[in-house]
């Protein structure tokens, strides 16, 4: 027997969908108590706890953060900074955006202007987007602001470290939630795993995030045929790229047409314009936007060279705006037309990348193509793709690259996360028309009742709701509001009245702690 | 601003009476006015109702205007520079005493500087304050009720 196998569940609990207290404690699991458990601990989890213990009036002892991470924008600087922005770059998000703020005044606009003593983002926001690009905050400047957050309402006296296995219900309502935690070590560095311990909690939420990168299928085959150095997705550490590049003149196949690949656009040309490389950018776009499109006059969006222009995520207006409202109450089919309006993979108007892509142009180093990768091979030391093209249906093209960096994004399906994966098999969880959480308008998980207990689910698992916008700064604190505002009606933490909020906005504006 | 239809005009008739109103009646004795301070009042107050009830109409051309923008939003400048039609329209009509409950033609000074002074500051109040006591308006597209 290996000694340092990791303790496992009972298969009693492993197969019910419901325990009790009394199996819970025959299984010897160690139990905590506590009123709310919010699983993640990515800033999903940050903001929702910052509502709850400013609006809901919920002290540290009421909430505990089940996370993987120390901090809760670890992954998404991570993301951030291997997807091409430094510390000091620009993230795509409005200026009243703040996670640390749940008010979004003053804005990161502010905030950057009276420490720089330099009226121009506050005048950028004036103009936006008219007669300029959107003002959007520095990552630095956002990360530095959720630490501050975080040590005003006690973020580190709520942060349990471990990893969380499964959400079930609890016989009398109510929830159990499985944590290995961290701190006793892994089989790897010789320590005993640590045994589960569970917490018992009224109320669970979710905001687990993205499960993982998106690997297409011709990515894949080429990463298990030939090497992972050569073709990556840009949310990996592909930093080598960039290195080798600056060595000796290259060619490189850019895929996707979103803000990362953006990013690795204005890195790569940085590079050519700085750093001397001689490097050839070849771009694909699956879906080439010629020019301004949509499907009539009232929703028409901006596009050209292959982009489709839009300031953020979504449409601003999803963001309490009228297609906030309109989507409210849209059901199946009806709510899977308004997604399919605003689909499609967007990047924001930037001046400056505009400037840069057209010398690209005009010296002949930016190519754009448009495609499909059907396959990719490894051909006399070159990656070489063969191009299913939209409009020569019969002819592939075969393309020959140094390198391949992938702009297509994350995994959003749900089934892909063991938490959500046991929810949906155990937990009474449905999916949406969309394929994610089933939930509703305010966030709580339909069929995942229990008693007076509810899960609600923020962030990525539950796009396809009445509510486009969940993986968003904003998208997440309107969540959270809904969230806390059901908790109140549940007579479960305090009303958020005008008064209380101007109060503690003033605290907020001193830094005082809660 | 993403606002609604609603929310624009409840924003708007919320702002006129919680921040125009009072500056109103704190700026009216310090305007370039004649007359007794009364009439000076009528003034001032029949050009605050006539932004509020003539934005209603204003509004309606705004939401249709803001159709043709795909993000259905309303850029901060737009909320500064529309002070102009509006101004304009108020002042062609008072200026005529075509206002219901003028007494006398609108004093163009005087006009300017109170028509000016109120829309700046309530949308100065639209543009941050309001949020602080307000946390759900935002995210209502400017519905308070």
């Amino acid at each position: 027997m290996n000694v340092l196998a990791e303790p496992s569940l009972p298969p009693a609990l492993e197969t019910a969908a419901m325990w009790s207290d009394s199996e819970v404690a025959g299984a010897g699991i160690e139990v905590h108590d506590v009123p709310l458990v919010s699983v993640g601990g990515g800033i999903g989890s940050f903001v929702t706890v910052d509502y709850l213990r400013i609006a809901g009036g919920l002290t540290p002892v009421d909430i505990r953060v089940l996370s993987r991470q120390r901090r809760a924008w670890q992954a998404y600087k991570h993301l951030a900074t291997v997807s091409q922005i430094p510390r000091r770059g620009r993230i795509r998000s409005d200026a009243s955006s703040r996670p640390d703020n749940i008010w979004g005044f003053p804005s990161y606009a502010w905030q950057e202007a009276i420490r720089d003593w330099n009226p121009g983002p506050v005048f950028q926001v004036l103009v936006e987007p008219v007669l300029a690009d959107y003002y959007t905050p520095r990552l630095q400047d956002v990360v530095d602001s959720l630490d501050r957050e975080a040590r005003r309402i006690g973020y580190d006296e709520m942060l349990v470290l471990g990893n969380v296995e499964v959400v079930r219900k609890r016989l009398g309502g109510g929830y159990f939630t499985v944590l290995r935690p961290e701190c006793a070590g892994s089989p790897r560095d010789g320590r005993p795993p640590a045994a589960p311990v569970v917490y018992r909690s009224r109320d669970v939420h979710l905001a687990v995030g993205y499960p993982g990168l998106r690997f297409l299928p011709d990515l894949q085959r080429f990463r298990e045929r030939h090497d992972f150095h050569h073709v990556v997705n840009a949310y990996e550490d592909h930093e080598h790229i960039y290195q080798a590049l600056r060595r000796r003149p290259g060619t490189v196949l850019v895929r996707g047409a979103g803000i990362v690949a953006s990013q690795v656009l204005e890195r790569l040309i940085r590079d050519r314009r700085e750093g001397g490389s001689a490097t050839r950018i070849l771009h694909l776009f699956r879906t080439y936007v010629a020019d301004t499109h949509g499907p009539h006059m009232w929703a028409r969006r901006h596009g050209k060279d292959g982009f489709a222009y839009q300031g953020f995520n979504y449409p601003k207006s999803v963001w309490g705006g009228q297609l906030r409202a309109r989507m409210h109450d849209l059901e199946g089919p009806e709510r899977v037309r308004a997604y399919e309006e605003i689909e499609g993979t967007t990047t924001p108007w930037r001046q400056h990348w505009q400037n840069q892509l057209d010398r690209a142009r005009q010296e002949g180093w930016y190519q754009s193509l448009n495609g499909v990768i059907g396959d990719l091979t490894w051909e006399q030391g070159a990656v070489v793709a063969r191009l299913d093209r939209p409009d020569e249906p019969h002819s592939a093209a075969l393309v020959r690259a140094d390198y391949v960096i992938d702009c297509t994004g994350l995994i959003g399906e749900v089934e892909e996360h063991h938490v959500l994966r046991d929810l949906l098999e155990h937990g009474g969880a449905a999916r949406n028309p969309l394929g994610r959480l089933d939930v509703d308008q305010r966030f709580r998980l339909r069929g995942a009742e229990n008693g007076d207990g509810r899960v609600y689910v923020t962030g990525a698992a539950a796009y396809g709701g009445y509510f486009p916008g969940v993986d968003t700064f904003l998208g997440l604190q309107i969540a959270a509001q809904e969230i806390v505002d059901d908790l109140a009606e549940r007579r479960h933490c305090r009303y958020f009245g005008p008064l209380r909020s101007f109060a503690e906005w003033l605290k907020w504006l001193t830094g005082r702690q809660i | 601003m993403v606002p609604t239809l609603s929310g624009r005009i409840q924003t708007r008739l919320f702002l006129l009476a919680v921040i125009g109103w009072p500056l109103t009646m704190l700026v009216t004795p310090l305007l370039p006015l004649a007359g007794p301070m009364p009439d000076r009042y009528r003034a001032t107050l029949v050009v605050l109702a006539a932004v509020a009830v003539l934005g209603v109409g204003w509004e309606l051309l705004y939401h249709l205007l803001m159709q043709w923008r795909w993000e259905k939003d309303w850029p901060t400048l737009f909320g500064l520079v529309t002070l102009l039609p509006e101004g304009l329209l108020v002042w062609l009509l008072g200026s005529r005493a075509m206002l219901p409950g003028l007494t006398a033609p609108l004093d163009l000074a005087a006009f300017a500087i109170h028509f000016v002074l109120v829309w700046l500051a309530t949308w100065l109040v639209a543009n941050g304050p309001m949020r602080v006591v307000y946390v759900r308006w935002r995210f209502r597209g400017g519905r308070l009720l």
